[in-house]
């Protein structure tokens, strides 16, 4: 081989080296958690985690999908801890033997968001279940998520609630995308559209357009997340003290404050309630 | 190795018949020149006896001692040089021959010598002229010393002063003992460096006769046609 | 357009104070391709060749399939890849499921057809040319096979920066076995798609320039090899 080739060559191999070499976060302690897009997306995690980091040595790995997803992941033991919000799903898991204990952690909101001009007349409304009766009634777009999410999982059970049966009774105004939190506001931004957010990912949102938060505060609305560890029994692997550690942290006096202290632009999105033992 | 008997030979592709029934005996000594008009089939035999081709029925044997298929090498119309210089090509056909690496450097610098092609021995071998990468060719071939040298058409792309430095290239290898058989359309060329005819037409071995005598008798009513120019393909 | 000026404004402030989050982006998706391709070559290219220039039973519906395979929906990729890596699955036991490994995995089934199904059009191309030549220069197939890599080692360069592009570029495959994950397996083009989906485009639309940086530069490293090796060795 010629002095070029040769050149060539060792800069392959030097490339493949480099390129080969892990990480060294493969050697440190750590747990996986499924968890869902908007936990993820508001920044709750990026400031609790290092925290808890911190102070324990444990890096949080988490794998942000939707609920459904991430409650599948419990079941495949592709996590060691789930961390979701939809209650009746939870209950569901651990039933099923999956999961070991739910623990409520922390509880944020959903807001009925609109575009400004309204057409459908809802605006400062204290009643969601009527607010939604409204958006049905204009033949406004309303984006929904589509994907079993806990969002998504609200969205229906309120529709149910206000006698909407809407599975059914959908038209063209409903647009069922299929996304995440994020994509799916930003669906409704270009098309100002309708759409049932939680508060948190919508106040990290930066794509609002023309849209506003036009219903809130309705208890309803309110949205409970609950952390559960997957059962080690069902998968040998599962990471049960790690895992644990991370759950009694969240629920500890100190962990439930980093909760509270997590603001965006002076307010806060999450609140802690695990004391709540009833939630 | 040699020599190289043909029996019954007969090549066929698709039911056309391209080689038909040739016998022949190809000895050592004589420089053997395989003419025939287009078609005639003078590719393919070669082919045949070098081994490339499988014929259809019929044998071909080597009936003299040694290996066969080692000892014998090919040149063929248009030069094939790998990516790499030309002395490294003349080293790579000496590595498949099975020659030390030491031995290997030496002899493709002597051959690159003899045929004047020394000056470009660490140029990349398909930048040179259509000439020098046919004169590298044979050196090739040459290096490996082999029995039998084939050469299919070997100047029929070449210029009048390639083709000439090239046929005194065919004499110097058959100087050092090989064999020469060839073909070519070139009546000129046959006469120049034949000593023997093998007239191809249809495919059949129609005359063997040596140099001086098909071109002033002929045996056949073919090869008569041919050398006239009437008989342009068959 | 005053969105795009502004991200074009926020990738310039990004690259150039070397923003440490986007240095390990970066980073982990050059590693993460180019092993990928590394392992994709070290098994495509010799499968090529050795497809180019064996003939066997079956040959030509395997190249059919190869060339299909080409088109593999890297979606699908990382859904198949995701089953079989699951802890659920059968090769839940190597724990690799969202780390780089498993983007690697998928990434490499994603190239291998790539490289191979072009490197055997390459080298069955040049096979053509060289067959007869190195058959009797007495090339056996294994001999010829390697020769054929290096001789054809330029278009292959390219074959191979073309499996990095397409690896880098891909966002399907990572996405679903590495799980986005923050610091861990969070590549190019994954962090596109959440910093889209959390409506940041400035930042999105920043990665974005890096990355097509990136594709162009590879463009152009493909298009200056083959100028290169036109010109030095013909």
């Amino acid at each position: 081989m010629d002095l070029r080739s040769r050149g060539l060559f060792g800069i392959l191999l030097m490339t493949l080296a480099l390129s080969a070499a892990s990480p060294a976060s493969w050697a440190q302690k750590f747990i996986t958690v499924a968890s869902t897009t908007s936990t993820e997306q508001s920044g709750l995690f990026k400031h609790i985690l290092p925290i808890f980091q911190k102070k324990t040595g444990i890096e949080v790995r988490v794998v942000a999908l939707g609920t459904g997803q991430s409650l599948d992941m419990g079941k495949r033991g592709d996590a060691d801890v789930v961390f979701v919000h939809a209650r009746s799903l939870e209950d569901k898991f651990i039933a099923e033997g999956y999961g070991v204990k739910r623990f409520p952690v922390v509880y944020n909101d959903f807001v009925l968001i609109g575009p400004k001009p309204d057409p459908a007349k809802i605006a400062g409304s204290k009643d969601i279940l009527e607010a939604l009766r409204k958006v049905k009634a204009a033949g406004a777009p309303f984006v929904s998520r589509g994907d079993k999410s806990g969002t998504h999982t609200a969205e229906i059970a309120l529709w149910k609630q206000a006698g909407v049966n809407i599975a059914s009774e959908k038209g063209p105004w409903y647009r069922d995308t299929g996304q995440g939190m994020g994509p799916a506001l930003n669906t409704a931004s270009s098309m100002n559209g309708y759409i049932l957010a939680d508060r948190g990912t919508w106040i990290s949102f930066k794509n609002r357009g023309d849209l506003a938060i036009l219903v809130e505060g309705d208890k309803r609305l309110f949205n409970q997340y609950g952390v559960i560890l997957v059962n080690p029994e069902k998968h040998r692997h599962v990471k049960k003290e790690l895992g644990q550690a991370f759950i009694d942290w969240v629920v500890s006096p100190e962990g439930q404050k980093a909760i509270a202290d997590y603001k965006i632009g002076g307010e806060q999105l999450f609140f802690p309630n695990a004391s709540d033992k009833g939630a | 190795m040699l020599p190289l008997v043909l029996d019954q030979v007969t090549f066929a592709v698709n039911g056309k018949t391209i080689i038909d029934r040739v016998s022949i005996e190809i000895g050592a000594g004589p420089r053997t020149i395989i003419l025939g008009s287009n078609g005639a089939g003078k590719s393919v035999l070669m082919r045949l006896c070098h081994g490339l081709l499988e014929p259809t029925s019929g044998s071909i044997v080597w009936r003299g001692a040694g290996n066969g298929r080692q000892r014998q090498a090919m040149v063929f119309q248009r030069p094939v040089m790998l990516r790499r210089s030309a002395l490294a090509n003349v080293v790579y056909g000496l590595r498949l021959a099975g020659i030390s690496p030491r031995e290997r450097e030496l002899r493709a610098g002597d051959v690159l010598e003899a045929v004047g092609l020394a000056s470009v021995a660490g140029r990349p071998a398909r930048t040179l002229s259509g000439g020098e990468q046919q004169k590298l060719a044979m050196a090739r071939a040459w290096a490996r010393g082999p029995e039998v040298l084939f050469l299919d058409e070997p100047t029929a792309n070449l210029d009048p002063g390639a083709t000439r430095e090239v046929e005194t290239i065919i004499g110097q290898i058959r100087a050092s003992g090989t064999k020469i058989v060839m073909t070519t359309h070139n009546l000129g060329q046959a006469k120049r460096l034949g000593d023997e005819i093998l007239f191809l037409s249809g495919g059949r071995l129609v005359e063997r006769t040596p140099v001086d005598q098909f071109f002033t008798k002929p045996a056949s009513a073919e090869a008569d046609a041919f050398i006239r120019g009437e008989l342009l393909w068959t | 357009m005053r969105e795009i000026t502004q991200a074009l404004g926020a990738a310039g402030t990004m690259i150039f104070s070397f923003d440490p989050k986007l240095s390990e982006i970066v980073l982990l998706s050059l590693r993460v391709s180019l092993t990928a391709v590394a392992i994709a070559s070290i098994i495509g290219l010799p499968l090529g060749a050795a497809i180019a220039v064996n003939r066997f039973m079956g040959r030509r519906a395997l190249i059919v399939v190869l060339n299909a395979l080409m088109g593999l929906p890297p979606v699908v990729v990382g859904l198949v890849v995701y089953l079989l890596l699951s802890r659920a699955g059968p090769l839940g036991d190597l724990g690799i499921l969202f780390t780089p490994a498993a983007m690697v995995v998928a990434q490499t089934i994603l190239i291998l057809p790539i490289v191979a199904a072009l490197s055997r059009q390459v080298i069955e191309d040049a096979w053509q040319e060289y067959r007869e030549q190195l058959r009797s220069l007495g090339a056996g197939p294994l001999t010829s096979a390697i020769t054929l890599l290096w001789d054809t080692r330029f278009p292959l360069v390219t074959i191979v920066l073309a499996g990095f592009g397409r690896a880098a570029a891909e966002v399907g495959a990572v996405i679903i076995v590495g799980g986005n994950i923050d610091g861990v397996t969070r590549v190019m083009t994954t962090a596109i798609a959440l910093e889209t989906s959390k409506g940041d485009l400035p930042l999105a639309l920043g990665l974005g320039v890096i990355l097509l940086s990136l594709v162009l530069a590879l463009n152009a490293a493909a298009y200056w090899v083959k100028e290169a090796a036109q010109r030095r060795y013909g």
